[in-house]
């Protein structure tokens, strides 16, 4: 696999690579969800790729981050495997989750990816932790939770920030300001101009950052994991973005207009990284093209096996509740179940 | 449960020891064994936790392994989640249960149910440990007894120990075990006193019940505070009525075998517990008993705990919801 360095050539390709992949990843999930084709809810990232990508080039492969509700960006910026992700989003038995999390739940620990989470605040607690298991067994990983603008007011957010400045733990806090919660526009859930404001309370350093260009978050999240590593506590970025698409799909976005999006899209992540690779010789139209079409190729790729691969089998909802078997479900499940179980 | 009396020496030597000393023991074993064990909550370091359960801990194991922290239950509850999933084992103090709501959202949403979610792929080896019980005048808010709520709860282990025995075998379980164990512990019996085994490989598998007395005429099945209590009344109906006290001690899981063999003997049961009465416990151990030994049964169930009221401040209105030995008794009258 290919080092996520934006430092080197490589690296910048590779970053540009992954952008895209979130990009058409979604976009796909979009049509798959409103083609009926996916059960649940999907939370897209469209239009916030340089957050995730350009935090994740600034982590070390063995680092942790948490992930919110709108997590598929997070996952293949950390690069976990969109086929695995797409056969979870499809709920088969080879996904990330064997299919019992969905969309909002895709995690990977050993990757480092603590888990989407369908709980707006509950990943900055997590990411405490992480950094706690670091300084406890003085490993030099950092954990770095991804958290969206409406979790900024969650009172467990706070509490986790205040632990880790409190305990100088190696996490970064970032906020995707993608300017709205659901529906309710930021200026409306807090009395601060920038997010990056509240840092001050915790007297950490507080940045806000432009979350389209992808260079400004890398950069800022570099910092970040150097304190961070370096002992000297967290570090709270706030990473101003968009997201193209409705808070979920399906929503039909009454509280801002295309005019609103357009603006944003003028200033497309993508693009810029794009222009700015090419204007420096990293890569040419071609080969963007290319790339981009090899992308889409392998995502229409990843749903045709995701459609094929198999469903878990129905006794697998038994199974994963514990490490230890416990009678109470083995019980239900070998003899009460709807089918009859073994015994009938 | 049989208990070896003598000191003696080698595997099987017990000393006296009270409830709390027996947790403090359970913990500081686990700590010295383990480096990833970390205890965390609100004054558990110098301070000693304010019942005094982890005590000089600190002085033995430092302040990054036995962990004051800011009062921020949602915040170091969701830490031991993370910690938990990243390769420690934290031991969490929520110094009550009735506070035990402000970080429910990480007990019920992440530490449950992660490993499901994640279809198995990650461990969750957190301990919790909390007080309950009424008895002290602390009012609504710092007297409640809800293990009820996480017992029911799917993904979370529930153990509440009665005695000094099991409360350091089930405690060293609960941070040995990759699941998540939430151990409630009654404040009003941190002073009793009993044998405990030195062995510091002792150990009581979640998920066992104990009868503590054998007899004929009927069963009492009892957790934390009840148990003691319904012993000594045992003692006083002996010769009248025969009465066995099976003490639950794991909640969830539970021992359904040992209590269906009990009620298969005596075919009366008496189920004795704190909680209140309306979908508590007892409504849980009433319906394994029926579904295993309906037809073993000799006369209906008696429930003993709380009326569905909260735990009153004037000790006139908390003596009299509070179950005692003396209410076992009345139950055990309705019946036998
Ligand atoms: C505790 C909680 N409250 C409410 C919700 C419902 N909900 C899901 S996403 C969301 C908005 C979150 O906004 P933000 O944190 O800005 O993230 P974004 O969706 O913009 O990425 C809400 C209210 C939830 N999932 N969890
Ligand atoms: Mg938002």
């Amino acid at each position: 696999m290919v080092v996520l360095d934006i430092e080197t050539e490589d690296g910048q390709r590779e970053a540009l690579r992954r952008m895209l992949t979130i990009r058409a990843f979604d976009t796909k999930a979009a049509d798959l969800f409103s083609d009926g084709e996916l059960p649940g809810f999907v939370h897209l990232y469209v239009g916030e790729e340089a957050v995730g990508v350009g935090a994740c080039s600034a982590l070390e492969s063995d680092d942790y981050i948490t992930s919110t509700h709108r997590g598929h960006g997070h996952c293949i910026a950390k690069g976990l495997d969109p086929d695995l992700m797409m056969a979870e989003l499809f709920g088969k038995a080879n996904g990330y989750c064997n299919g019992k999390g969905g969309s909002m739940h895709i995690a990977d620990v050993d990757a480092g990816m603590l888990g989407a989470n369908g709980i707006v605040g509950a990943g900055p607690p997590l990411a405490t932790g992480a950094a706690l298991t670091s300084h406890l067994k003085g490993e030099d990983t950092v954990a770095l939770a991804f958290f969206g603008d409406g979790a900024v007011a969650q009172g467990q957010v706070h509490e986790a920030i205040n632990l880790a400045a409190t305990w100088d733990l190696p996490a970064v806090f970032l906020v995707e300001n993608n300017q709205y919660g659901e529906a309710t526009p930021v200026e409306k859930q807090h009395n601060v101009q920038n997010l990056s404001e509240t840092a001050e309370a915790y007297n950490i350093p507080g940045f806000t950052v432009d979350g389209m260009d992808i260079t400004a978050v890398y950069e800022a999240v570099k910092e970040a994991r150097k304190r961070a590593a370096d002992g000297e506590g967290p570090t709270f970025i706030e990473a101003e973005t968009y997201r193209y698409h409705g808070h979920f799909e399906g929503d039909q976005q009454p509280y801002r207009t295309e005019e609103d999006v357009a603006i944003w899209k003028d200033r497309d992540a993508i693009e810029t990284f794009k222009r700015r690779l090419v204007d420096a010789g990293t890569i040419t139209e071609d080969e963007f093209d290319e790339m981009k079409a090899e992308i889409d190729q392998q995502i229409e790729d990843a749903v045709g096996k995701a459609k094929d691969a198999a469903y878990p089998d129905p006794s697998e909802a038994y199974e994963d509740m514990f490490n230890a078997a416990v009678p109470e479900i083995s019980d239900f499940s070998s003899g009460m179940r709807a089918d009859g179980g073994e015994d009938r | 449960m049989s208990t070896e009396t003598s000191s003696g020496t080698g595997p099987d030597r017990t000393e006296e020891m009270t409830i709390r000393e027996a947790i403090r023991l359970a913990l500081r074993e686990e700590l010295d064994r383990d480096d990833d064990v970390f205890v965390m909550g609100e004054d558990v370091g110098a301070f000693g936790g304010v019942y005094e359960v982890t005590g000089d801990l600190v002085e033995q194991f430092g302040e990054e392994r036995v962990r004051d922290t800011p009062i921020s239950e949602a915040g170091f509850m969701g830490a031991a989640v993370g910690a938990a999933a990243t390769g420690t084992r934290p031991v969490v103090e929520i110094m009550f249960s009735d506070f035990i709501g402000v970080c429910s959202e990480q007990i019920i949403n992440q530490m449950a149910k992660n490993r499901y979610m994640f279809g198995g792929k990650t461990e969750m080896p957190v301990t919790v440990r909390t007080t309950e019980g009424g008895g002290s005048g602390a009012a609504s808010q710092h007297s409640g007894t809800i293990h009820t709520w996480f017992a029911h709860f799917p993904g979370v282990m529930a153990v509440a120990p009665a005695t000094p025995a099991s409360a350091k075998g089930l405690l060293k379980s609960a941070i040995r075990s990759d699941d998540p164990v939430i151990v409630f512990e009654n404040k009003q019996i941190y002073e009793q006193k009993g044998e405990v085994p030195l062995d510091d490989d002792f150990t009581i598998p979640i998920g066992t019940a104990s009868v503590e007395r054998e007899g004929e005429d009927v069963t009492v099945v009892a957790t934390q505070r009840m148990v003691g209590e319904s012993l000594e009344l045992a003692e006083e109906l002996a010769g009248q009525t025969s009465v066995e006290v099976v003490d639950l001690r794991s909640l969830y899981p539970m021992d359904t075998e040992t209590l269906v063999e009990s009620v298969k003997k005596t075919g009366r049961l008496v189920i004795a517990d704190e909680s209140p009465l309306s979908y508590g416990t007892h409504a849980e151990v009433a319906t394994r008993v029926m579904e295993n030994a309906f037809y073993s049964l000799d006369a209906p169930i008696q429930r003993v705990g709380v009326a569905d009221v909260h735990i009153p401040f004037s000790p006139a209105l908390e003596e009299e919801v509070l179950p005692h030995g003396s209410d076992v008794e009345a139950a055990i009258n309705r019946i036998v």
